[in-house]
Formats: structure tokens, C-alpha cells, sequence
């Protein structure tokens, strides 16, 4: 039963690593990596209790509080700083 | 451990996994950044609160429990904090959204 939740993150992540490369805007790219995150934290709490070592928690512990410093980092620099323009302008892309 | 925890383990694991997968589906398969930012948020409440609950209830009254409760704490406050953080960011530089758009069908 872990390796069937196991398996349902890992095609989630497949899923989420699609949109981060399709996405037509800088924002697609950082809400797939902020799920990225969140699913990798799942994906090692799961792998944890696989592998019989619930050491693993610690690690996604620390994973948790990385992926929500590096989301809203990189999004006050998206948001104030003039990095250029967040991606292509396609038709439900950005206007500027 | 008695059978009806194991069974409620079970079920909460699946479905989990289950949200998890529904909600990574529409991230690629909704239309626009916000429907796309809707359906991410399935994962972070109900596909980790269900995985988590359902550990909770593999591990028992232990400290591992304790620790899978501190990341589900963290996750039930900073994922909405992201969330908010990356729809205002994209509202702030211009992204539209879909039923903003003239003379373009309304779903593709």
C-alpha cells in the first residue's frame, strides 16, 4: 500500500514537471515547482515508512521549509525586481 | 495494530493518492494560470492532509506521529501562503486570465 501511494506521487510529479516545462508563463513554472516541493515532501514521508527508516521524516521536515523559502523568494523577485519579461506572450500568457 | 486502523490507513492512502494524481492533472490540463493554481491546490489539502493521516495512522502514538503532525501543521500554513503570493504576483505583472480575453473561445 505505501508503494501504491508512492507510485501515485511519482506520476503527480511527472504530471507537475510537464507543466513546468510547458508553462507559458514564469508563474506556471513556479507554481509546478512549489508543487513539485510539496510532493517531494509527500514522496519522502511515503518513502520513509517503504523503506522501514523514519529518518527520512526529518528530511522532509526540512524539505517543507526550503520549498516555501525558495516559492515566496523567488516571487518577491518576480513580483518587484526587473528581471524582464515573465515568458512568452502567446494567447493565455502574459501581456507584458 | 487492529484491522479497522489498518483498513482506514488504507483508505486514506489511496485516496491521497488519488487527489494527488487529480490534482496534478489539472495542472496540465486546465487553461490558464488561475484554474491552473485551483486545481494545484487540491495536492497541498486534500492529497497531503489524506497521505498524512493515513501515516499518522500507520505510525500510532509515537514520535514519528509527532513529527508527520509538525509537517502537516507546516503544510496547512505555508501552502496558501505560496498560493497567495503567486496568484498576486501574476495579477501584479498581467497575467490574464480567461474570461478576460475578448474574441478568443472561451475553453480550449
Amino acid at each position: 500500500m505505501f508503494s501504491a501511494a508512492a507510485a501515485a506521487l511519482l506520476v503527480s510529479l511527472a504530471l507537475a514537471l510537464a507543466r513546468a516545462f510547458l508553462g507559458p508563463t514564469v508563474f506556471d513554472r513556479a507554481q509546478a515547482a512549489n508543487t513539485v516541493g510539496t510532493l517531494a515532501l509527500l514522496l519522502l514521508a511515503v518513502l520513509g515508512f517503504l523503506t522501514g527508516r523514519p529518518e527520512f521524516l526529518d528530511l522532509a521536515i526540512v524539505y517543507g521549509l526550503l520549498n516555501v523559502i525558495g516559492t515566496i523568494a523567488v516571487l518577491k523577485y518576480f513580483e518587484f525586481g526587473n528581471l524582464g519579461d515573465p515568458g512568452e506572450a502567446d494567447d493565455n500568457g502574459a501581456k507584458r | 495494530m487492529s484491522d479497522a486502523i489498518f483498513v482506514v490507513s488504507w483508505i486514506c492512502l489511496s485516496a491521497g493518492g488519488f487527489f494527488c494524481v487529480t490534482g496534478a492533472l489539472g495542472l496540465v490540463r486546465m487553461p490558464d494560470f488561475f484554474t491552473r493554481v485551483h486545481a494545484a491546490s487540491v495536492v497541498e489539502t486534500l492529497g497531503a492532509g489524506l497521505i498524512l493521516l493515513g501515516l499518522v495512522l500507520q505510525a500510532g502514538l509515537t514520535l514519528i506521529a509527532v513529527k508527520l503532525l509538525i509537517i502537516g501543521v507546516l503544510i496547512f500554513f505555508t501552502s496558501p501562503t505560496a498560493t497567495h503570493a503567486l496568484a498576486k504576483a501574476a495579477y501584479a505583472r498581467g497575467v490574464v486570465h480567461i474570461a478576460q480575453e475578448e474574441g478568443s473561445s472561451s475553453s480550449r
